[in-house]
Parts: C-alpha cells; structure tokens; sequence
C-alpha cells in the first residue's frame, strides 16, 4: 500500500474512533438518563411529597427527606457563600501573589477534587464525636465545606477577569479599595458567581458519602438541627439497598428528583452564564 | 474633614483586607485540619498494627485484626480500569470537540458530556446496581471471558461466574464517571495550541490525525497527563457509585476482576458508622487517611503539570 494512502486511511480510522467516542459518552447519558426518567416518573405519586418516609415493608413518602435535604443544602450554601467569596477577594484582589496567596489557591484546587467522604470523616472527628451525637448542622457543616473550595474558586476566576481600567478608574476618584471590590469588581463579576454557587448547589445536592457519619438519616419529621436528619441521597442509598421492591420504587423516584434538581441547575448555571470570547 | 474621611477610608480597607485574608487562611487551615484529625483518629491502629497494616490482607473486626491490603487494591484496581477505558475515550471526545466539530455544535456537545459529571453518583450507584449491572453481567461478561479471556497471562482477569458486579463493573461505571473530567481538561488544553503551529503542519500537507498526533498532542502533553490524573484522583475517592457495585467483600481469593472487593471509600460508607470497637473505628480513620494522601498525591502532581503547561504559554505569547 503507498504511503499516501496508508495515511489517509490512518486519517478516516483515528476520525471515525473519535467520533465513537463522542457516541460512546453521550449513549451512556441517555442510558442513564432514560432508565432514571422512566423509572422516576412511573414511581411519582402524590404521597412522595405528603408522606414520611415508612418503617421497613410498607409505603409511604420522601416528604421529611426532600425537606431534610433543601434545609441543610440550603444552610451549607449559606454559611459556605460568605467564606469562599470573601477567601476568593483576597486572593484576586490582594494576594495573588503573595506566598499567602498562592499556597492557598493551590491547596484550594486540591480540596476541590478531594475525597468526600474524607470531609465527612472529618466532621465526624471534629464535630460528631465531639458532642456525641449525630446531627443535622453536622451534615451542614461538611456540605459547607464542600462549597467553599468551589465559590473560591469561581470568585477569583471571575474577578480576575475583570479589567485592570475599570479598577485604576474608580481608583482615580478616590475610592478606598474595600469600595472599589464591593462596589464595582464584585458587581461586575456577580454572574460568574452566581454561576459558581449554582454549580456549588448542584454538587452538594447529591452528595451522599460525607452525610453519612454527620446527619445520618432519621425515619421522622424533625426540624431540630442537633438531631440526626434524613436527606434524599442518603434515604436513596439506604432504599436502594433494601430488598424491598416498594422501597426501591421510592428510591427511584427520589433519584429522579435529585437527577432533574441538579441538571436543571448545572444547566440553569450554564445558560446564566456564557462564556463572551464564545459567541 | 478631609482627614477624618480619609482615616476611615483606611480603616475601611485595614479591617476589608484583614477579613479576606482571614478567610483565604481558614481555608489552608482546613487542609491542615483534615490531616490532623485523620492522623490523630488513626493512631490506636498505626501503634497497633504499624507499616504492616498496609499489606496485611486481614480484615476481622470481631478478632479487631486489621490490614489494608484488600481495599487499596480494589481502590487502586478499579480506578486503573476507569483510566484504561476513559483515557482513550475522552482523547476521543477532546479531539472530536476542538477539531472535527462543526462550531454550533462544540457548545451543546460539550454541555452534554459536561453534564455526565453532573449527575449525582448516587444515581450512578443505584443505576449501576439495579440496571447496568445486570445486563454486564447477562451479555458483556460471557462476552469478555470469550475473547479476551482467552489470552494468555491476561486470561485469569477475566474467569469466574458472570454475576454484573464486582471490581470490573465498578471500574466501568467510574470511567463514566471521569470521562467529563479528563475530556474537559483535554479539550481546553488543546485549544491552547497556537494555531500558528497547527497551520504550518496542515500547510506541509498532514492530515488532521498527524497534526493532533505530532504537533497538538506534544506540545500540550503535560497538561494531557495533568487532566489524567485529575481524573485519577476522582475516581481513588469515588464513594457511592463503587459501593453499590462492587460487592463490599473484604476477601480476596481470586486474580478475577469479576470477584466482588471492597475500596477503602466504600469500606467507610458501609462501616464507619456500624463500628463498635475503637480500634475498628481507628482502622477505617487510617484506611481514610491513606485515601487522603493518595489522592492528595495525585492531585498535587496534576495540578503542578497544568501549571507547568499555563507558565510555558505564557512564555511563549
């Protein structure tokens, strides 16, 4: 076979497996996504939002977990906002290059991908077993931690971004640097981060892994923060695993909830937000 | 008047540093705190069982005999065929996205494989176990024992009762699981190729191949690896999607990636909190102390390759 040819062919081949990869990745979303939209929406019914959730072998609902879930995912995301948008100003607008800075960016990345479940081991140490009890501000305390490294993250991306001139602009009038961050940078940047705590909501809504030794889960209606508390993964996982064919049923469902929850947020967060250089 | 607006414009700033600052140390201190509090949890069993813990196969809570070996090698198997499969795979999409896609479609594409990594791996886990597993099992499992199970050395991976979960199937559903992160990274580093050198390439006459394969792939290599190990270090700390799958057994008898195992991750998720010894409870802080400096490893050398990669394009421009 001449070279020319040979190369050409090589060419097709390397073409068309890149192209099966791309079938590759996307049959496995509609896989997966068919099956959890099927068999959700086949589960819902009206008792999934009014009922608790039954002792073993009977039905009943996911109420206490969906509201279980939209309290400590909700109070994770408050108290982990302020910490990493502030953590994020310092490092775009202050220390960025300092040794300070850079460390904490860097160790910052590192926490980003960290195990969860380690962050839940740690709040078990630090917190559970420190007071002795299971609970749900526990849970709170490890979701928080799971969005702080990813606010930080876009706040100094999207701060960053902004351009020196705007800054030397309101600087030239006279305006303190706490002003000019507050008042102009932060603005200026406020839909990347907005972005960035969406996908930071997307993210903890489904974690299950660093729940299971800070809320554990609770069979019950409770508001108490110092008590355990149930969450939709973590009811998920344990009715899932249950040979009761009931029980899986609602486990579907609450895997569809979740399932439409957090891609409508990584999409809402992706249409909220594109990027300029791209259209 | 002047002066006092002035002073308080200074305070302003003084106390607005401070509280940032403040903020950027706490988030190092977490860091520290995590390692801190794994070592001191995992003491009782280091004095107890020393470096041998690492090796030893035992794991008997009632007899409070403990070792590693069982879950470092699920933890480090099923993430080495997550790599296997997702590698070329998202080398595929990467390339696909930056130069065979027509450019309305780049966007939605890349959303789409985007959103693999958003979906929750506790539907992963629940999928894997009640949809994906049973059919790998009924058709992909003969099928492998077949064809590549028949290779000699490589042969005995792939023996054994075909039964959909296992360390095999975990290692498929993770490589779902990472595709996203490897692709993403992959494709964002080769957009970074000056065109400059791709079009002196296709001018000479090289096909697209040739110039992905000699020029764009050489020249981002380092950030290639860094996007691969970012990948790895997701898939050493995957919880919920690898306990569902791979079976939570703490033997292993057999080479077979069809036999059930454990991975630390799942070990703590299925017996941290059903733990009634001490010295069980310090045994799983140590396995959760080895995954932290596993994949702390990992993640420290991807994110020095993608720093390597960015300092040399800023050299160049």
């Amino acid at each position: 076979m001449d070279l020319k040819l040979r190369r050409k062919l090589l060419n097709y081949f390397a073409l068309a497996m890149s192209m099966l990869a791309v079938v590759f990745g996307l049959f496995w979303l509609f896989w997966i996504l068919l099956n959890v939209f099927h068999l959700g929406v086949t589960a819902l019914g009206p008792d999934l939002f009014t009922k608790m959730t039954p002792p073993p072998g009977s039905s009943g609902g996911l109420l206490n977990a969906i509201a279980g879930s939209l309290i400590q995912v909700g109070l994770a995301t408050l108290i982990g906002t302020p910490f990493g948008v502030l953590a994020g100003v310092y490092l775009a607008e202050y220390g960025g290059h300092t040794w300070l800075g850079r460390t904490t960016l860097f160790i910052n990345d590192i926490l980003l991908s960290a195990p969860s479940i380690v962050i839940g081991l740690f709040v078990y140490a630090v917190y559970v077993a420190q007071v002795g009890h299971f609970s749900a501000i526990a849970g709170v305390y490890a979701l928080a931690l799971l969005v702080i490294p990813v606010v930080i993250r876009t706040t100094e991306n999207m701060l960053v971004l902004v351009p020196d001139s705007l800054r030397e602009a309101v600087f030239a009038l006279g305006t303190p640097k706490w002003k000019v961050v507050t008042k102009v940078t932060l603005r200026a940047s406020l839909a990347g981060i907005v972005t960035g705590i969406l996908l930071a909501v997307a993210r903890i809504a489904g974690e299950t892994a660093p729940l299971l030794f800070t809320a554990l889960s609770n069979q019950f209606w409770t508001l108490d923060l110092n008590k355990p508390m149930a969450t939709l993964p973590v009811t998920i996982f344990k009715f899932a695993m249950s040979p009761f064919a009931d029980w899986q049923r609602m486990a579907w469902a609450g895997v569809f909830l979740i399932t439409l929850g957090v891609l409508g947020l990584n999409i809402l967060a992706r249409v909220l937000f594109r990027p300029k250089h791209r259209n | 008047m002047a002066n006092i607006q002035k002073k308080n414009s200074s305070l302003g700033d003084f106390v607005f540093l401070n509280v940032t600052r403040l903020f950027a140390m706490l988030t190092l201190l977490i860091l520290l705190g995590i390692l801190a509090s794994l070592v001191y949890g995992a003491l009782p069993s280091i004095h107890k069982f020393g470096m041998a813990f690492l090796w030893s196969s035992e794991w008997n809570p009632p007899m409070e005999d403990f070792g590693a070996k069982v879950h470092i090698y699920g933890t480090v198997a099923t993430s080495l065929i997550a790599l296997i499969i997702a590698v070329p795979v998202s080398f595929g999409i990467a390339l696909f996205l930056t130069e065979l896609s027509p450019l309305w479609l780049r966007r939605p594409l890349g959303i789409a494989i985007e959103l693999l990594a958003g979906i929750p791996s506790i539907v992963y886990g629940m999928w894997g176990l009640l949809v994906f597993a049973p059919v790998f099992g009924q058709y992909i499992q003969p099928f492998l024992t077949a064809t590549l199970g028949r290779i000699p050395l490589i042969g005995a991976l792939f023996q054994g009762a075909p039964i959909g979960i296992g360390i095999l199937s975990a290692g498929v559903i993770l490589s779902v699981m990472i595709i996203p992160f490897i692709a993403s990274v992959m494709r964002d580093v080769f957009e970074v190729t000056p065109a400059i050198l791709k079009e002196s390439a296709y001018a000479v006459g090289a096909t697209t191949w040739e110039v992905v394969w000699n020029v764009v792939l050489p020249y981002t290599k380092v950030g290639v690896i860094g996007g691969v190990m970012l990948g790895l270090g997701r898939a050493l700390g995957e919880t919920m999607a690898v306990t569902f799958v791979i079976g939570n057994s703490d033997q292993l008898d057999s080479a077979s990636l069809y036999s059930a195992g454990n991975s630390i991750a799942s070990a703590l998720a299925n017996e941290f909190t059903e733990a009634v010894s001490p010295m069980h409870t310090s045994a799983l802080v140590e396995l959760g102390l080895i995954l932290f400096l596993i994949t702390f490893t990992v993640l420290v050398f991807s994110k020095l390759l993608l720093m390597q990669l960015a300092r040399g394009e800023g050299q160049r421009t």
